[in-house]
Order: C-alpha cells, then sequence, then structure tokens
C-alpha cells in the first residue's frame, strides 16, 4: 500500500470504431495525494474530461471504455469495480463538481432536498439531523442566508450560488477526492475568484485531493500543487507547478504557455485625431411591451444600455469589456443595428445611424462590419464557404465573378487554402470557421470591424492565431475596431483603448495602460484584481510565435 | 445525398415501406393498360367470388370489377394526397414563416388565424367544406389542404423562431441582404427536413380524409376510389366480404407504407435521434 490516494496506471481508453482516433487515452498515468492538487489541462479534445469520468466509473459504456490499465483508488481497482461498490464510492469517497451548475442540478428539486439525498442514499441519520448538516454545509461554502438557500430552486440562484451549492453537495460526506472538470469556466471571472478560493480554503479543512481539469493557464497558476499537460489523449508533461509553468520541456507545452496572452497592455499608439465612429448618449432597454390587444401585464423592464458615450479613431481598437449581462453584445448589436436603440446617437462620418431605415440603411452597412463569437453558429450550414464570403458584395451590386474573385483573395489574407471556397462550412475546425467569418466580414472593404468575444470559443492555441491574424489586417487595412471580449488578458493584448461597462453603463474609459496601471472605479479594480494567475507572467516568448 | 441513403438503408422497415410503395405507384401508373375499361363499367356476373366468373378480387353487387376498382383507385388517392399535402405544405410556409421571422403583431395575427383553423376537428371541417362546395375532386382537395396546412406552419414557425436569431442570420443582416432573402435562401433550407418529415407523413393522413370522405358518399362520383368501393360494399359485408376487405386492405397497406418512409425519413434528417437505440 501506498500513501497515495489515487493512482492511474497506463491507463488506456477506446473511442468506437470510426471515431478521429482510436483511444481517448493513451498510456495515460497520474498520481494523487491528500490535501493535493493536480491539474490537468490540455485543449478541448485531449481526454481529460473523459479521463475524470473513468475515475467515478462514469464513461458512457459500451461505446467508450477502459480496456487496460488501472485506475487505483486506496489501493482498490476501479475497473473491476462492481456498479454496487461504485455507487458506494460516488459522492461518499470521490466527488465530483461539473462545468455547468445549471444542468448538473435537478431543475424541479431544491437546492435543500438535493442536498438531503446525498446523505440519504449514503448515511443513516435521523431528518433533523440531515437538515442541520446542509445548512451546516450551504454556511461552509460562504452562500448567504442558509435557510432561504434550502428551499430555493437551482433557477433562483446567481450561477455563482449555484456552484458553491454544487461543491457543498460534493463535500456532504467529505469525500476524499474531489473531481473539478472546468468548474468555474462558465463563470464571470470575479465569481470564478471567489469559486477557486473556496475550492482551495475547503481543501485545507477536508484535506481532500482535488483533480482540477481546466483548460487556462491563469487558473491553474492559482490553485495549483503540481500539473499534468495532456494532448491528443497523452501526458506530455509532468511536474510542479512551478517546473511546468516557468520551465517547460516539452514543446507541446511551451506552446500552450506561450499562447497564454500576458497580463501587460501592449504599448500605446499614437491616436489618430480622425473620428470614424461617435456614440452619444445611447440607451437601449429590453421589455416594458403589453401583449396582444394590451390585455395581460406589462413584461419587466430591462435598461441593457445606459448612457453610453463611445469614441473611435480611425486605426485604433477600442476593448469593450465586463462581465456577463453587462450589455456588452447589446451595444455592439445597437452600433451595428441588428437591434434598434431607444435614444441616443450613432454617428459614422457626420450621418446618425439610428434615424436610417433599413433601406437606407444598406448602403452604410458596407463601412461597418462583424465579426460574431460562435465559429459553429455563425456560418451557414448549407451555403458553400465562398458563397458565404461572397454574399456581401454581391448584395451590395457586384457582379458575381467580382465577387467570387474577392472571396478568393480573402481565404488568402485569413490565411486558409483556396481550395475552401468550393467547401461546406462542417468541413473545417472552429479556428478555421472564424478565419471564414472574418474574411465574410472584410469582402465588403469595412472601415469599421465589431468583433464580438471572436477568441472565446476557442482554444488558447487558436486564440493566439486569430487575434494575430485581427492584428494583422487592422494594419493592413487601417482598420478600426471594437473589441469585445470578458477576458482582460486578451484585452490587453490586442486593445490601444478600454472600456470597462458594468450594468448597462460605461464606468470607467481610457488608453489601456492607463486603466491597467491605475484603475479609477471600484468595479475595474475588482475585475482586475480577480485575473487569474496574476502572480505569474509566461516567460518572455512574443506571441504569434510559431504555434501548432 | 450518399450519406443520406446511407442512414435511410439502415432503417429496414423504411425500406420495405419504401418498396410497397413503389408497388403501389406501379399499379396507379399501369392501371390504364390493365383495366382498360372504366371501373364503373359493369364487367360480369354480380356478387362473384375472387376467383370466379374472371374476376382476381371478386365483383361488387352490380358487378363492378374489384380489381379495377383498385387499381384506379391508387391513382386518386396518391394523387389527391399529393398535391393536397404539396399545397398544405406551401401555404404552412408561408405563414409559419412570415410569423416565425416577424414575431410580434405579425406572429400573433397569424398565428391567431392558425389557431381558428385548428379548433375545429379536422374530419368534420372537411366534411364541411365538401358538402358546401358540392362533392367533387377540386373540393376535395381544398378541403384536405385547409385542414392540414396548420401543422405545418407551427412547424416552419417554430423552427425559423430558433433560427432567425441565429448568428448566421445577424450576419446576413450586417451585410444588408433583404429580408425575403433571407428566409427563402438562408432560413428555409436549415428547415427543409423536418418539413419534408411532416409532409410525407401528411400524404397518409389525406389518403385517409379522401377514403372517409368518399364512404360517406362524399366522394367525386366521377371517379373512382378506395373509399368509395368500402362506402359500396358496406351494406353487403356479410354477404360479400370482399367488397369491403380489399380496397381496405389497400388503404392500410399503403398508409403504412408511407408512415414507415417517413419514420425513415425522420432518421435519416434528424442526425440527434440517430442514436436513440
Amino acid at each position: 500500500m501506498t500513501d497515495k490516494l489515487l493512482e492511474i496506471n497506463n491507463l488506456y481508453i477506446t473511442l468506437p470504431a470510426g471515431a478521429e482516433r482510436s483511444h481517448a487515452v493513451e498510456d495515460l498515468s497520474l498520481e494523487l495525494s491528500p490535501g493535493e492538487t493536480l491539474c490537468v489541462v490540455g485543449e478541448s479534445g485531449s481526454g481529460k474530461s473523459l479521463s475524470a469520468r473513468a475515475v467515478m466509473g462514469l464513461l458512457p459504456v459500451p461505446h467508450v471504455r477502459a480496456d487496460k490499465g488501472s485506475i487505483l483508488f486506496n489501493g482498490e481497482n476501479i475497473i473491476e469495480a462492481s456498479d454496487s461498490r461504485l455507487r458506494e464510492i460516488r459522492g461518499s469517497e470521490i466527488s465530483m463538481i461539473f462545468q455547468e451548475p445549471m444542468t448538473a442540478l435537478n431543475p424541479v428539486m431544491s437546492i435543500g432536498n438535493q442536498i438531503d439525498e446525498v446523505f440519504r442514499f449514503h448515511v443513516n441519520m435521523s431528518s433533523q439531523q440531515r437538515v442541520s448538516k446542509a445548512l451546516k454545509l450551504l454556511e461552509d461554502v460562504n452562500l448567504p442566508d442558509p435557510q432561504h438557500i434550502m428551499n430555493a430552486f437551482p433557477h433562483q440562484l446567481s450561477g455563482g450560488q449555484r456552484q458553491r451549492a454544487m461543491i457543498a453537495m460534493a463535500l456532504a460526506l467529505s469525500p476524499k477526492i474531489l473531481i473539478a472538470d472546468e468548474p468555474t469556466t462558465a463563470l464571470d471571472v470575479t465569481t470564478q475568484a471567489q469559486i477557486l478560493k473556496l475550492i482551495k480554503d475547503m481543501q485545507g479543512v477536508y484535506n481532500t485531493g482535488v483533480l482540477f481539469i481546466t483548460h487556462d493557464f491563469g487558473v491553474v497558476a492559482d490553485i495549483a500543487d503540481r500539473v499534468a499537460v495532456m494532448q491528443m489523449g497523452k501526458v506530455v508533461e509532468t511536474g510542479s507547478v512551478e517546473a511546468v509553468l516557468n520551465n517547460p520541456q516539452h514543446p507541446y507545452t511551451q506552446a500552450l504557455i506561450a499562447a497564454v496572452p500576458r497580463l501587460q497592455p501592449r504599448p500605446a499608439r499614437p491616436r489618430s485625431d480622425e473620428t470614424v465612429l461617435q456614440v452619444k448618449a445611447l440607451h437601449k432597454t429590453f421589455g416594458g411591451g403589453k401583449s396582444f390587444f394590451g390585455l395581460g401585464k406589462a413584461n419587466r423592464k430591462v435598461e441593457a444600455v445606459k448612457n453610453v458615450e463611445l469614441d473611435l479613431r480611425r486605426g485604433e481598437t477600442l476593448g469593450i469589456v465586463g462581465e456577463s449581462g453587462s450589455g456588452k453584445s447589446t451595444l455592439a448589436r445597437c452600433i451595428i443595428r441588428l437591434m434598434d436603440s431607444n435614444s441616443g446617437q450613432i454617428l459614422i462620418e457626420g450621418v446618425d445611424l439610428t434615424r436610417l431605415g433599413r433601406a437606407a440603411m444598406r448602403p452604410t452597412r458596407r463601412k461597418i462590419q462583424m465579426v460574431f463569437q460562435d465559429p459553429f453558429a455563425s456560418l451557414n450550414p448549407r451555403i458553400k464557404v465562398g458563397d458565404i464570403i461572397a454574399q456581401g458584395p454581391v448584395i451590395q451590386g457586384s457582379s458575381k465573378e467580382e465577387a467570387g474573385a474577392r472571396a478568393r483573395e480573402l481565404l488568402e489574407i485569413v490565411g486558409l487554402d483556396k481550395r475552401a471556397f468550393d467547401r461546406f462550412p462542417h468541413e473545417f475546425s472552429g479556428g478555421q470557421r472564424q478565419r471564414i467569418g472574418i474574411a465574410r466580414s472584410l469582402a465588403l472593404h469595412p472601415e469599421i470591424l465589431i468583433a464580438d468575444e471572436p477568441v472565446s470559443a476557442l482554444d488558447v492555441s487558436i486564440q493566439a492565431q486569430i487575434l494575430s491574424l485581427l492584428d494583422k489586417i487592422r494594419v493592413q487595412m487601417n482598420l478600426s475596431m471594437i473589441f469585445i471580449t470578458h477576458d482582460l488578458r486578451v484585452a490587453a493584448q490586442v486593445c490601444d483603448r478600454l472600456a470597462v461597462m458594468r450594468y448597462g453603463e460605461v464606468v470607467e474609459s481610457g488608453a489601456t495602460e492607463i486603466v491597467f496601471a491605475n484603475p479609477q472605479h471600484e468595479y475595474t479594480q475588482a475585475l482586475l484584481a480577480a485575473v487569474p494567475g496574476q502572480g505569474w507572467q509566461p516567460n518572455e516568448v512574443h506571441i504569434s510565435a510559431n504555434i501548432g | 445525398m450518399k450519406e443520406f441513403w446511407s442512414q435511410f438503408q439502415k432503417n429496414k422497415s423504411a425500406l420495405i415501406g419504401l418498396c410497397i410503395l413503389g408497388l403501389v405507384l406501379v399499379m396507379a401508373s399501369v392501371a390504364g393498360f390493365i383495366f382498360p375499361e372504366d371501373p364503373f363499367s359493369l364487367a360480369g356476373q354480380p356478387m362473384s367470388l375472387p376467383g370466379s366468373n374472371g374476376f382476381l378480387l371478386g365483383s361488387d353487387t352490380l358487378g363492378r370489377d374489384v380489381a379495377a376498382g383498385i387499381a384506379h383507385g391508387a391513382k386518386t388517392s396518391l394523387l389527391i394526397g399529393l398535391i393536397a399535402t404539396l399545397a398544405a405544405v406551401f401555404i404552412g410556409i408561408f405563414f409559419g414563416a412570415f410569423a416565425g421571422y416577424y414575431g410580434g403583431y405579425i406572429d400573433s395575427l397569424l398565428m391567431r388565424v392558425t389557431e381558428v383553423f385548428q379548433t375545429i376537428p379536422s374530419f368534420v371541417f372537411a366534411i364541411l367544406l365538401v358538402a358546401i362546395m358540392k362533392p367533387s375532386i377540386e373540393s376535395i382537395v381544398i378541403a384536405i389542404t385547409v385542414v392540414s396546412w396548420p401543422g405545418v406552419a407551427r412547424l416552419v414557425r417554430a423552427e425559423f423562431l430558433s433560427l432567425k436569431n441565429r448568428e448566421f442570420v445577424q450576419a446576413c443582416h450586417t451585410l444588408g441582404m433583404s429580408d425575403m432573402r433571407i428566409m427563402m435562401r438562408e432560413i428555409l433550407p436549415n428547415c427543409l427536413s423536418p418539413i419534408i418529415v411532416i409532409g410525407s407523413l401528411m400524404v397518409a393522413t389525406a389518403i385517409l380524409i379522401e377514403s372517409g370522405l368518399a364512404f360517406l358518399g362524399l366522394g367525386d362520383p366521377n371517379i373512382m376510389s378506395w373509399g368509395f368501393q368500402i362506402g359500396a360494399g358496406r351494406t353487403m359485408l356479410r354477404s360479400a366480404w370482399w367488397v369491403c376487405t380489399f380496397p381496405g386492405v389497400a388503404i392500410l397497406v399503403t398508409v403504412l407504407a408511407i408512415n414507415l418512409v417517413g419514420e425513415g425519413l425522420n432518421d435519416a434528417l434528424n442526425p440527434r435521434l440517430r442514436e436513440r437505440n
């Protein structure tokens, strides 16, 4: 017997025939001691989540199963354990928290009942004991008013509160191992910082071994004791957090770390005097309407954009940062007239866009274009890539041949093969699709490009490529850009100026350098303080350095 | 297309359905050659048993050939089913697309209209319409169309509602594309699969409604159909069972075949449902 809690030895997990590769995980060996946090890092498809599921005995058999190797939990092989033994282990000795607490919690059961279930299945306690234990747990995870939370349903809590409730459930029986599968990816950065701290504190109290799965090196720097880097189902590097982050050995780890945007604002560039876009006192409210015939009660009113003023100069990148629900996407959609604003002005070359009707707006569309967030939803699956890009010029009056030639030229500019022209979107990866989306937005020779979280759905190495592509075309075409992001690291990398939004208002704006060095508003300060991995700066490797 | 066919092939019952449907189609198209005479003509001795007096499937009370009636009736049933379904799908797409795409008052208005049609039980409504318009093949097609388009409208509306906020549609807005073009070129092709599926099942329903109408004596008096045959033989069910039975089997088999094909289409076109077994 060893003092290790968990030992994974030479584990292989097979994928069903016809999958991209034969094994999801190959020759995986990991170990975890009590009180230790092991971070498993890797990009999507690297097999990190399946490995975690294997430890819980939750692989989707018979399609996917572990066929070689062993997973020893306190010396007991989980792969060979019976179903009833697995049920005993799950929850009481190994428990798991998931990425999206809204889907991991049962929406029709109160939080109190869900915690109660854990006790009922595993231990023999009276109902009063169970209730007091559940209250204690909710208190421990710093939920305000535990009595109230007990009776609340998942949809009545915020994302952070739900994740806290999940953690309370996971820790209910003081398990020896906690598996956290991207537990903070769906959360805002300030909430993320609190959850990470909570996990760390709980670990101190219960001496739990934590297997933490993430793609974010900032989070790794904050929470890990040891790190395992996975690529295509194999562990390419393991070691202490200092060793892996500051002195990576494997080329893949080096590339990944080099791709992490550094939390250092880009050097300031001289600002042009020419204003290309001005937003004045813009307001947008949702709801407040009445139903058919004016019957029924009026909808709840939400002020999504409040009195926003922006000023975009030629050639600069203006970053709009803020957490989810701050109104940054709504603002972008108002500017590009996908939504109508309630009041205020949007001026391009002295013309107020808010007053233009649809037909009058059409010629102006050419000047302002948008890159969307989700590369899988932003391309019509039934139309060929070439036609998607050529559509814009054709609508604006170019001949088919001209538009086609332009599309081919753009494919080359965004770094795609010309043969992509005749293929359908589903044949491309996320990063390639985002390139197609960028090509489409450039087809009309716009002057202003609005990028709405263009890299947040992408892996970190692809993210770096897309960011440098955006930078390249901005210089090449003298574009002015509005860049919307929730990630301050990305903002630091690409934005000349920043506007920080909260509850629909711009609370602070200014040059990136100045905002980072000396944030004035308390919210900006909180945002900056919550960026994970502050203590660690990736080594001086420049981005866009030859990554995969 | 190739991928679609290989998915479709996996469903054995759908393949069987397709074969049966093929046979019915062949029967309908060669009816004029095998039975060149009018199926209403008196071909021989009344009430002949199947296989006797030169009648393959027997004859009815007036001496009409049941087999000839079935062959000619197949043409009527399929044609009515097809035309009524096409018309219903067309109207349904029109209503659903505008309601789903524009939302607001247009949606409320179009959907209230749709609901008016849905509140009346469809078969009763069809009887009513045919009775008002006088029984003829046109009035039957119109009646079937009128009672079956609301389903398509609801489906298309739901699809448009979910697709219109997708980012690729928004991207088209930013390019300055017109609403009509967005609806027809961008959104509609993405919701064709469920429309094809519901359409195929509607053909089966249309055949049933037509037979029902003919059975009640509301069919076109000059055109042979399965429902008419059953209606004519109904009073003689105990003395001449074959007059009702064979047209009934024809309806059963055809409707079953179309339903099997429709289900196969559904499995092949909706990838999310493929993995369900």
